[in-house]
């Protein structure tokens, strides 16, 4: 790591802070699984698409460590998946637990093919 | 309250100490990993420590949750500490991330590995704050 440890934790909540926010903007308009589903394979496909740019440590903390990081978000997915494991059964929970896993997957690989490929 | 600009400033003040907090535990476990293994072969020193703050920071987070949900006295606290704080230091793509860096077969014992501790936590924070079953 390049920055300073006091930048370094600037970067990473101020991307944080952003993150979140806008993680809390799409819950307000969609409902919440979908909604925790959404911001994990957007937040997947940006941070692929990030960790293949050549951006420099400075932008990767404040986009991929903070904005990307907080962004997605396991401790929702993994309550969620449990309360809908004891609510409608295993066959939902495991549908939640696989489609996260499958679409966060795809979208991270998709986001860093197409920045590997544009910048060559 | 979750919509207006007061709510905004909870989530992005919650979301700034999570992940401030997650990059410490990140910098922090990968530290003590790397001392833990000092004198030992370069090898497991360069791959092990992989995810592991990841993994640290998404089991305590998802049980911390479990239970702030159950017992949030208010929509204050559920946007500052829960949507904010808890939401920002546990993270999703992260851990994609650090499972397609590990590879197979580590990288799908990562996720398994995640999912179970994870879903256990989260269910453990949820009975501890009295939740119960349907």
């Amino acid at each position: 790591m390049t920055a300073a440890p006091l930048l370094a934790t600037a970067l990473v909540g101020v991307g944080g802070a952003l993150g979140a926010v806008s993680r809390h903007a799409v819950g307000l308009r969609v409902e919440g699984r979908r909604s925790v589903l959404l911001v994990n394979a957007l937040g997947s496909f940006a941070l692929g698409a990030v960790s293949a740019a050549p951006i420099g440590s400075t932008a990767a903390l404040l986009l991929g460590v903070g904005f990307c990081g907080a962004f997605t978000t396991f401790s929702s997915f993994a309550v969620g998946t449990v309360r809908a494991a004891s609510e409608t059964g295993a066959r939902a929970a495991a549908t939640i637990a696989a489609s996260n896993l499958a679409a966060a997957l795809a979208a991270f690989l998709l986001g860093s093919f197409l920045v590997a490929a544009v910048v060559g | 309250m979750e919509r207006t600009p007061y709510g905004f400033l909870l989530v992005a003040a919650g979301g700034f100490l999570g992940a401030v907090a997650r990059h410490a535990v990140d910098v922090g476990v990968a530290a003590a990993l790397a001392a833990a293994a000092a004198g030992t072969s370069p090898e497991i020193l360069g791959g092990f420590p992989t995810g592991a703050g990841t993994l640290v920071a998404n089991v305590a987070g998802s049980f911390a949750l479990g239970l702030l949900l159950t017992r949030a006295s208010s929509d204050r606290v559920r946007l500052f500490v829960g949507t904010g704080a808890l939401s920002s230091f546990t993270t999703y793509s992260t851990f994609v991330s650090d499972a397609v860096a590990l590879g197979t077969p580590a990288g799908a014992w990562y996720v398994a590995v995640s999912y179970a501790t994870g879903f256990v936590a989260a269910a453990l924070g949820l009975a501890a704050g009295g939740w119960r079953r349907r």
